[in-house]
Order: C-alpha cells, then structure tokens, then sequence
C-alpha cells in the first residue's frame, strides 16, 4: 500500500482541525478541533514509525497523548472559568486586548 | 487487495467522515460524538499499523478520558442548545484549511509518492515499556510532572474560591 | 590558562544568591525569618568566597578563565564561561558585602513589610545578576547579567508599587537604562561582527595587536558605552537614578553602592584596552563624565529631600569614576569605585536609618538628630567626610588620584570639572549633615500641646536610635570609609599592583592635593555655617535661593526631565486617545484616504491647534507621526485570537509553498 494514504488522511484530519481552530466560537469545540490536529500528528508518527521500523515513532505519540490529556485539563478549565466570569464560551468575545 | 489495506480504507473513511462531522456539525455534543468515533477510528488505524499499546492508550485516553472531559465541559457551562457555534469567518477559515491541506498532500505526494509501506513490524508493549523505564524515564518522569501540575492547576483555575 | 586553587569554584559566586533566590521564593515564607536567612546566609558565603578569590587573585596575580559551550549551531559556537582576576574578584567583595550589610541592616529596616520574603528573594537575584555581569568573560554573558540587574532594579524600585509615583518610578528607570542598553546591545553585536568573538580575552588580544581598525573600535567602543550612560546614570540618561529613591532606602544604597550604577564603571574598566585604543571615544567620555558631575554637583546643592541629595552625589561621583577612565587612569576609578561603595553605602543606610526615625525624607523638616542618634550621626558623619574627601577617610585617596591623574594628562575640562565638583561635595555635604544632625529638632511638638498625651501620634515622639541589625552595618561601613582608602595612598599604592589595568600611570602632584584638600575642607565649613542656624519651623526657605535663575533652574533639574517628558513621553503616551478622538470627528479617515496632501494639511491644522497650547510645534510633528502609524499598525490588533491564527497559519502555508516550489521539500 502507497504510504501516501495514511497520511493524506492524517493531513486531512489536520486541515479539518485548522478549520475547526479558525472556525469555531464555541471554546469547547475549539478544544476539540485542536485534539483532531493532535492526533493526525500522532497518526503521522505511527505510520513513519511502521515505514522506518523504528519504535521512537509510538514512544513520542505516547508522550503526545499525555501531554494532551494535561492541554485538555486546563483548556476545560478555562472555559468553565470564562463561563462562570462571563457567562459566555464564545472565545470571539474575549477581545479586551484590543487596541 | 490484501486484507489489511481493505482495511485501512475501511477505516480511513470511517475516520475522514467522523472528523469532518466533527468540525462542521453544529450540535456541540454531536460534536463531541463525532470526535470520539474519529479518534476510535484513529485508534484502530493505530492498532493497524502496529502500534497496539498507543491505539489502546488512545481509546483509553482520549475516548475514555479526553471526551468525557468534553462532555462535562458541555454539560456545566449548559451551553449545548444556545447557538454559539461558529464564528462570521467561517469561509476565510475554509480557504486557509484547503490551502494548509493543498500544500501537505503536495509536500506529501511529492516526497513519497511512490514509497509503499507494508504491515509488517508490530510494536510489542514489552518493548515500549522497556523503552519507556530506561532510554526515556526522564521525559517520563517530566510528563509525570506536568499531568500533576496539570491536575493541580486546573483545579485551582475550576473551582470556586 | 592557569590553574587557581579557589579560583576554580568561582562560578559559585553568582551561583550562591541566584540560588538563595529560588529558594527563598519556594521556601521563603514557610521559614522562622521568612526567607532572610537564606538570603544572609548564601550572601554571606558568597562574600567569602570573594574575599577568598581576592586574595588569592593578588597574590598569584594572574586570570583564571573557564568555558564551556553554551550554544553550537553551524559553525557558530557560543561560549560562556568565567574571567576571575583581581577586577572581577574585587567587585566580589564590594558587592559581596555592601548586599550581605544591607540585608541584614534591612532585617531591622523592612521589619513587617508586606512582600518581606520577595524582597529578600529579589535582593539575591540582584546580586546574583550582577556577579554573572561581573564574573562573565565575555560580552554576551555580560549582557545576560546587565539586563538582569535592569529587570531586577525595576522590580525593587517598584517594591512598594502600590503607590504610582513608585512603579513610575520603576518605570521611568527600567525605560531609561533601556535606552541605554539598546546601543550596549548593538555594540556587542556590532564587536562581534568585527572581532568574531564574544570573549573578552581575545578582544583585547586583538586590539593589542592591532589587528582591529581604529573606526571599529571607537564604534564598538561608543555603543557600548551608551549602555554605560544608562546604566550609570550619566548624562543626559542620568534622570531615573534620583527617581529610583522611590525604593526602600537599603535597595537605594545596593543600586548605588554596588550593582546596579556600578556596573557601567566595571563595564569600562572590564574592556579598557578596548576603549584605551580609542581617542575618540575616551574624549566623549571625558566630556559627558565632566558634565555630568558638575550638573548633578550642582542639582544635590539644591535637594531637600536627604536622599537625592545623596542620589545626585551618586551620579557625581559616577560621573568622577567614567573621567579617571577618560584620562587613562582606570585604576583610579576602580579604585574609586571601591571607596565609594563604602561610603554611599554607609551614608544610604544612615539616610535610611534617619528617615525611620523621623518619618520624613525633608531635611529641613529634621534637624538635631546629633543628640537623638549618635551612632547614626557618628558613622554619618563619616561617611560625609569620606565622600567629601577629607584626608585620611576613603574618598580623599581616590577623587584626590583621579583630580591628579587629570592634571597630568593635561585634560583641562575633565581637571576642571573635577575640581570644582570637589568643592560642590564638601559644600552639599555639609549642608546636609549640618540640616539633618545640627541645631534643634525641627518636628518638636509645640511645648505643652502634647505633654498630656504622649502616645497621641507617632510622628510626635522624640526621634530614637534604630535597632542593632540597623547600626551595626553602619559601624563596619564606617570603619571602612576610614580604613578603605589606605590600600591606595600615593606614598604605598597597594591597590594600583593589585588592579592594575593598563593605563597611563601617574605620580603624587603636591599642588593639586594640597588645593583638594583646602576646597573640601572649606566647602564643608561653608555649607556647615551656612546651614547651621536654619530657622526652627516647617517651610523653610534655602538661603541658596538668593541665586535666583540658577537656583530655580538646579531644583527643576536643568529642565532636562521637562524635556524628555514633553518630547519623549507625551507624544507616545497620549499620541493614541488623541487619534482616537480626531477619528471620531471623521476628519483623519478623509486625511488619510486623500493622501499625502491631506496628510499634511491635517498636519498644518494639528500644529496650529497646538500652538495655541504653546507647545513646540516640532515635538507634536512627532507625536503625530506616532499617532498616524500607531492607528494604521493597531487595525491589525483586533483582539480576535482566531483572526491571528488565521493569519499565522496563512503565513505557514505561504512559506512552506515557496519552499516546496523552490525544490526545498
């Protein structure tokens, strides 16, 4: 099987998540979107680690998803914050660093 | 077509149809599904080309830990019906993904697009492990780290004083 | 590269208080003193291992240098690493001990403060920072140290920022040795393109060699000595350093004593074969040297306030270290560094030790204290005789070598200038010990109104001697600004074999010190008598003001400030709610949208709204340029973080187009 598939998956999966980053107003979804991008990095390293033989491939993609659970913990964490301060998710009303 | 790359389009689509669902319903706990089949469906094809303990860290992590996160994220702000869903750049955000997906599949096409892969090489969880607890214990131990003070600071950030 | 005994863990130097700081942040407030301890205590090892390193570094009298690699990307490496010779180890203990007195005098003097512990924490790093400048052997690292000491500096300036004035204070000193710092910050950039090296070493090898052309090195040289001029509060960057009394009184003495103001003396003095190649340069530097010590001379006549007395004197006798350096004798200003870190020190500390006392920071509000605090007056009126150079204390021996060294080098302005700031020092010093110790207490409360109640206010309680942790600082220093100018005396100069940079060496002239002395002992008396039957009462007028245009001119700082804020500040500052003000009224988006020509018409109409406000056309051109770019530039800054990663992600996608386009992929 060409190599080539996987990962244009794996860039598609990213490209979907660069629209949900851009796109999205709503701070959860936009957590979201950036665990698609994450993870079609961690299917990109999994595929070089099967086409090179070499396991360093999954042992970052192990590091990845850890470090994305601790992302995720404080993401949440600060959309429940902004809710309670501002009653709102939507990430396009925090422009207060505005000129 | 051998059985494993049948597969991999299986689940190839099955992927590429959930993710899209993903980002462009406008349900937000629909949103939340689509996103655990898409990483289900990440997870497999993990599973697929040998890497079995990350597949399965994955289906444990994210699908068992990181939606449900989510969920509960949708559920305490109470914002799953009220229609804050996408912002008015929504267009200009399609063209930019199309241009970053354009450039990849170039770059990719164009680097290997001859190159085949075969399923052959698996991953044992013995080897990772081994792996893990000696060339790399101290960036294991720096996660370790970071996951605490991840715990620690969202609790603070969360709660109410 | 030889190999020292103690030398060898000089790295500790800097390492000790960088550490005591994050331990101090992490554990400081659990701990019995709340983290004061910890600072003492690695400061205090720190200060013998320096006097360790000193003697040591006299006795084998040569360089111990370590490097390791720091950095290695292509064929460029960077090092750093340590430089340890008799300079670097005498700045050692002077920062060493001026930091450990001035922390433990500060036990008494911060008693209660409501950041004691981060205070503690940010006195260690400023130290710390300073000694990475000072140990550092090359300008890079120096650099690292230098803008530390900059951060650090604001933060303490700021310590009490609750009050504006203080964080505009802070601010004023972090935005103004910026300044400075940018042409430093070129200059190391601009050696290295030069020279191919950050060490410091092999910098002066090449120049002695004369492998360096002399254009090069007054370049190079004049840069970095604009990160001097800030740092070290010459003119016309000296403003922030007055400001900076906004900190409390012991990170007064610190900043003045030892890290922070210093730091562009041992800059010079670190790179003097740099600048010793350079005529240029050294002229430049006599001139804003001689300048700036008369005018801040001058501007300390004038204070009330006891500590910009004393932070003027700092900028003056700055101003003395940068003219030994200008006429060749750069020993004599390190030398001079060293006595004047005792006796601004001392004084700082005894200053403070006054103003805990009576609460105020006017001198003609005090008066009397002889009789209240007599081992505050005692060692205050030590350190005063120092720094106005009486023989035999400290001051004497150094201004009187640099006086000297100016005269034989034929430097007439710098000579000049010199002698009659000698004579300024003795007046204002007396002035001021006369104002503050002598006559009676000028805060006594009318007889009888408060003898039924005498814990009414505090203010209204006969001044008393501090506490111990306060006076015994002052005694060492005291003893210090007696016995620290000895090492340096003309009839056996110690200090001159231990330094000994080179330079042009200069004998004893008789004459000259002979009329030092006359001057500083008649400035003394003069301001002594003149001040000593200043009336009893609040309000009082300064016989000084009998000079009229000269006076008025000195208090409000030669206009200096005045200037920099009108021109500098304004613009910047109020540059953007103007524009937003003349957007409303719809009248710029026209200017704008017509062009060049509209731009200038609204140009024409801006100034002659201004000049109804009598305010320099030119300075308002400015601000208006200012305005017009700042509107076009913030546009971009819509406060929509999705907007951003669009664009960033755009960028990306364009950069890695051109790349895979190019064949780069």
């Amino acid at each position: 099987m060409y190599v080539a598939a996987p990962l244009l998956l794996s860039a598609f999966m990213f490209s979907c998540g660069v629209y949900g980053v851009l796109a999205r107003r709503h701070g959860v979804m936009l957590l979201m979107a950036v665990e698609l991008l994450i993870t079609s990095a961690n299917l990109n390293l999994i595929v070089f680690s099967q086409l090179l033989k070499n396991s360093l491939g999954n042992i970052i993609a192990l590091f990845i998803i850890a470090v994305t659970a601790a992302e995720v913990g404080i993401g949440i964490a600060i959309v429940m914050l902004l809710y309670r301060q501002r009653s709102t998710v939507a990430v396009d009303e925090l422009h207060l660093m505005k000129w | 077509m051998a059985l494993p790359t049948i597969a991999f389009w299986i689940l190839a689509a099955f992927t590429a149809v959930s993710t899209l669902f993903t980002v462009l319903t406008r349900n937000v706990v629909h949103s939340a599904l689509g996103l655990a089949a898409s990483l289900i469906g990440a997870a497999a094809l993990f599973i697929l080309f040998g890497a079995q303990f990350v597949g399965l860290a994955q289906i444990l992590i994210y699908v068992g830990a990181v939606v449900i996160l989510f969920m509960f994220g949708i559920m305490l702000t109470g914002t799953a019906v009220r229609p804050v869903v996408d912002n008015d750049q929504r267009p200009a955000a399609a063209l930019v993904a199309l241009a970053v997906f354009l450039v990849l599949a170039a770059g990719i096409v164009s680097s290997f697009g001859t190159k085949k892969v075969r399923f052959q090489v698996a991953f044992p969880t013995v080897q990772l492990g081994h792996q893990l607890f000696t060339t790399w214990v101290l960036p294991f131990e720096a996660v370790s780290i970071l996951l605490l003070a991840a715990l620690v600071g969202a609790i603070v950030l969360a709660r109410r004083d | 590269m030889v190999t020292g005994g103690i030398r060898q863990l000089a790295w500790l130097v800097p390492v000790l208080p960088i550490s005591a700081f994050f331990l101090i942040v992490f554990f400081g407030k659990k701990l019995p003193g709340k983290g004061a301890e910890i600072g003492i205590a690695f400061t205090g090892a720190t200060f013998l291992l320096g006097i360790l390193c000193f003697v040591e570094a006299i006795s084998k009298h040569n360089i111990v240098e370590k490097s390791m690699t720091w950095i290695r990307f292509g064929g460029f490496t960077l090092q750093f690493g340590m430089r340890v010779d008799t300079l670097a180890s005498m700045m050692f203990c002077v920062v060493g001990l001026v930091s450990l007195l001035m922390q433990i005098y500060s036990l008494g003097y911060m008693h209660g403060d409501i950041r004691y512990t981060w205070y503690y924490a940010m006195v260690s790093l400023f130290t710390g920072s300073m000694l990475v400048l000072v140990i550092s052997n090359n300008i890079l690292l120096m650099l690292v140290g230098w803008e530390l000491v900059g951060v650090c500096s604001y933060l303490l300036i700021g310590h009490w920022y609750e009050e504006k004035e203080n964080s505009n204070a802070a601010i004023k000193a972090f935005l103004t040795t910026r300044f400075g710092d940018l042409g430093f910050e070129i200059g190391v950039i601009f050696l290295y393109v030069t020279t191919h090296t950050f060490n410091i070493g092999q910098i002066e090898h090449l120049v002695a060699t004369h492998q360096v052309n002399e254009t090069a090195i007054t370049i190079g040289c004049l840069l970095l000595f604009c990160g001097a001029v800030g740092k070290s509060a010459q003119f016309p960057l000296h403003v922030w350093l007055p400001d900076a009394m906004a900190g409390p009184t012991p990170v007064s003495s610190l900043i003045h004593a030892a890290t922070m103001v210093t730091a562009g003396v041992y800059m010079v003095a670190r790179i003097y074969v740099l600048f010793a190649a350079s005529h240029v340069a050294l002229t430049v530097i006599g001139v804003i040297a001689s300048i700036t010590m008369l005018l801040a001379a001058v501007m300390a006549c004038v204070q009330r306030d006891i500590k910009r007395v004393l932070a003027y004197s700092t900028v003056s006798q700055l101003g003395y270290m940068m003219a030994a350096m200008s006429v060749g004798a750069a020993t004599a200003g390190v030398f001079h560094l060293w006595t004047h870190a005792f006796f601004k020190a001392l004084l700082f500390l005894g200053s403070g030790s006054v103003i805990h006392a009576v609460h105020t920071n006017d001198m003609f509000e005090m008066g009397g204290l002889k009789k209240y605090m007599p081992i505050t007056y005692a060692t205050f009126f030590i350190g005063s005789l120092a720094l106005a150079g009486v023989p035999p204390f400290a001051g004497f021996w150094s201004k009187d070598e640099i006086v000297g060294a100016a005269w034989s080098s034929g430097n007439h302005l710098v000579f000049t200038a010199g002698i009659i700031t000698a004579f300024l020092t003795a007046f204002y010093m007396g002035r001021c010990l006369s104002l503050t110790f002598e006559g009676r207490y000028r805060r006594l409360p009318v007889a009888g109104a408060a003898s039924d109640d005498h814990a009414d206010h505090g203010e209204h309680h006969l001044p008393h001697e501090s506490p111990p942790s306060m006076t015994w600082p002052l005694i060492i220093l005291a003893v210090l600004s007696v016995v620290g100018g000895f090492v340096g005396t003309p009839f056996k100069n110690a200090f001159h074999d231990w330094i000994a940079i080179p330079g042009a060496e200069h004998g004893v002239v008789v004459p000259v010190m002979i009329v030092s002395i006359i001057l500083a002992i008649g400035g003394l008396l003069i301001g002594f008598a003149m001040y000593r039957r200043a009336p009893y009462g609040f309000g009082v007028l300064d016989p000084l003001e009998r000079l009229g245009p000269l006076y008025r001119a000195a208090v409000n700082r030669f206009y200096i400030d005045d200037l920099y804020i009108k021109g500098v500040v304004r613009p910047v500052q109020y540059g953007l709610s103007k524009f937003v003000y003349t957007v409303l009224d719809r009248k710029v988006i026209d200017g704008a949208v017509n062009g060049v020509a509209a731009g200038t018409v609204g140009l024409g109409k801006l100034t002659r709204r201004n000049d109804e406000r009598v305010i320099d056309g030119v300075v308002n051109g400015l601000g208006w340029i200012t305005n017009k770019t700042s509107y076009g530039l913030r546009k971009l800054q819509s406060g929509n973080v999705q907007g951003y990663a669009a664009g960033l992600f755009v960028g990306v996608v364009v950069l890695a187009a051109v790349l895979f386009l190019r064949g780069g992929i």
